[in-house]
């Protein structure tokens, strides 16, 4: 099993963000379960999703408290909650951020492989491709890079089935851009 | 067809397809999105031949849905929590009017203190009103007992409640395989009612009851409902005959047979109590209540009579006493000295995690467990709090203090 646990905040697409991940998992012909973390959402507050992708049907129903990656969509949460709690020593970490690690001020709170972690400029990314500051799908696009346990094209098409027309469009040129200069390592764009 | 949706949203299509003529809700989270769902499948014309009514409360809710279904509609409505209790009068009546309307209930803890988060309280709150409680174990089961739950109602004419956990199976998305409408149609014949309101044909129902029949009417509604204890797994077989999976009965149970310890329980927390099971080696068996109303009580019995003991997982309890479920559970095990352990958990939406379940299944197979144990409850806060409460006449609100202890700093002072 694959558990993935991506905090962000109320409008930044965070439920969106597990449900295309699972979609996209059950689109390659996995076993997949998103569920939202489970509070009165609303713009701006902390919000928690999780998605859990298996070859075999999956019965758990606790939170994801040991998740294999992490996506924080929002760094201005390392101040807020502990969103690193429980992560692998093996897991992946995808932070939205232009800035490097050091300037997070979180080295000393991560303990894993520089490979495993990604900074990605996805809020940047989203007001390129989308015009709209909303950095799940790229993210989405990210995971699918760093990791390989999702394909991007079942990415693409989880993001048209749930937003058909320009919207999903748009999403998907932007979660591709994030693959590319991940796969292509363009330290550049990267760094915005 | 398989697909990989919100629980919420397998249930509208369930209900869709069981073509329902009057839908009346009020949304309450949990079950917002389904009665929101099943809305715009109205307004779409993707069910065809149904009024949607909006209405201002869940009292009202309800009470169109009495009269729909007395004037021989199939009438589905949704709930929860306080919803529920705002209906509760009208929950009584349904049942005692002998109406077949299916509700949905996203189970959700009871206030005071306001809580949105899943336990089972609210369709406990209601277990003695006389209707039928299926509750579901995931989403699955969810979309199929909805389809179930229409056929075991109008063939009783009663009214049956399908509980499925708020949050954790409404808001869960994940693969559901949404039966075609020829299937169903075949399974689910259209609604003949057994009493019906027609202006051409006057005639009234609801009568007053007095001494002289009061106890023969209400003795019948205990008849009818232990009669569907016979119908639930019959109407779970020919589910089974058209849509090849065995999605209801009564209980379910996995390795009950060898196991020394069986753990019981009621709707999603299986899932997580299973998966606990096979990380561990001790005899763990586990069985699921699906019916609560009626309860099963001699297959309960029957499938726990060779257990050394019996441990009992509820989301809700009855203050004062203990567990609800437990309670029912030695009913069905009175004479066999096998021990009924209590444990509840999940409260107000608490996770429950396998690490806590591995401490518990530890203590439990050395019978080394209180007969009512709070699973993860923090002690240190409650001591802390019965000291204030010892020490102060005037200490506050306990809820209040319990949240400033926990160092939520926006809660009310205490003087």
């Amino acid at each position: 099993m694959f558990q993935v646990r991506i905090h962000g905040r109320g409008g930044q697409g965070v439920v969106s963000a597990a449900e295309i991940l699972s979609v996209a998992a059950f689109i390659e012909g996995k076993h997949s379960q998103a569920v939202p973390s489970f509070g009165s959402e609303r713009m701006g507050a902390p919000v928690v999703a999780f998605c859990r992708i298996d070859d075999k049907p999956i019965k758990l129903r606790e939170p994801i408290l040991e998740p294999d990656a992490l996506i924080v969509q929002d760094p201005t949460l390392f101040n807020a909650i502990d969103v690193f709690a429980g992560l692998s020593k093996n897991g992946y970490l995808l932070i939205n951020s232009k800035r490097s690690i050091g300037e997070l001020g979180i080295a000393d709170a991560i303990h894993l492989p520089d490979d495993k972690v990604r900074l990605v400029p996805a809020t940047e990314i989203a007001l390129k491709h989308i015009k709209r500051p909303l950095p799940n799908a790229v993210l989405l696009g990210a995971l699918a890079a760093t990791t390989g346990v999702i394909k991007i094209d079942s990415v693409i098409e989880a993001i048209a089935s749930k937003f058909p027309g320009k919207v999903g469009e748009l999403n998907i040129q932007a979660a591709e851009a994030a693959y590319k200069l991940i796969k292509q390592n363009n330290q550049e764009e990267l760094t915005c | 067809m398989l697909k990989q949706i919100e629980g919420s949203h397998g249930v509208a299509e369930a209900v869709a397809l069981c073509r329902p003529e009057v839908i009346c809700a009020y949304p309450i989270t949990p079950q917002t999105h389904i009665v929101e769902d099943l809305g715009a499948l109205v307004k779409s014309g993707k069910i065809e031949n149904c009024e949607y009514i909006n209405v201002e409360s869940e009292f009202a809710a309800l009470s169109v849905g009495i009269g729909s279904s007395a004037a021989g509609a199939r009438t589905y409505t949704a709930t929860a929590s306080q919803g529920m209790l705002f209906m509760a009068e009208a929950v009584y009546n349904a049942s005692g009017l002998g109406l077949p309307i299916v509700m949905t209930v996203g189970n959700r803890s009871i206030g005071a203190p306001i809580n949105i988060w899943n336990d089972q309280s609210d369709s406990m709150s209601m277990r003695d009103a006389g209707w039928i409680q299926l509750f579901v174990e995931d989403n699955q089961q969810a979309v199929d007992m909805h389809i179930q739950a229409f056929k075991i109602a109008e063939a009783l004419s009663l009214p049956v409640m399908v509980c499925m956990d708020g949050f954790i199976l409404t808001h869960a998305i994940e693969g559901i395989d949404v039966p075609d409408q020829k299937q169903v149609d075949k399974f689910l014949p259209p609604f003949v009612p057994r009493q019906v309101l027609d202006p051409e044909d006057p005639v009234s129902i609801g009568a007053m009851v007095g001494p002289e029949a009061f106890t023969e009417v209400r003795y019948i509604a205990h008849k009818k409902q232990k009669e569907a204890l016979d119908l639930i797994p019959q109407i779970n077989e020919d589910f089974k005959q058209i849509f090849g999976r065995d999605s209801g009965g009564l209980i379910s149970t996995t390795n009950t047979e060898d196991a020394d310890t069986v753990v019981v329980t009621l709707g999603s927390v299986i899932g997580t109590i299973e998966e606990a099971i096979d990380e561990q080696d001790e005899k763990i068996g586990a069985l699921t209540i699906r019916s609560f109303r009626p309860f099963p009580l001699e297959q309960i019995r029957s499938a726990l009579k060779d257990a050394k003991r019996v441990v009992v997982f509820e989301k809700c309890f009855a203050v004062g006493i203990g567990g609800i479920v437990a309670n029912n559970v030695r009913m069905a095990m009175s004479g066999t000295n096998i021990p009924v352990y209590e444990v509840i958990a999940g409260l107000g939406g608490r996770p429950i995690t396998r690490k806590s379940l591995h401490k518990l299944f530890k203590d439990a197979v050395k019978d080394n467990l209180e007969d009512v144990t709070f699973m993860d409850l923090n002690k240190d806060v409650v001591d802390r709090e019965l000291e204030r409460e010892h020490k102060l006449i005037q200490a506050g609100s306990v809820a209040e203090n319990i949240l400033r202890d926990g160092g939520v700093v926006n809660a009310a002072k205490t003087t």
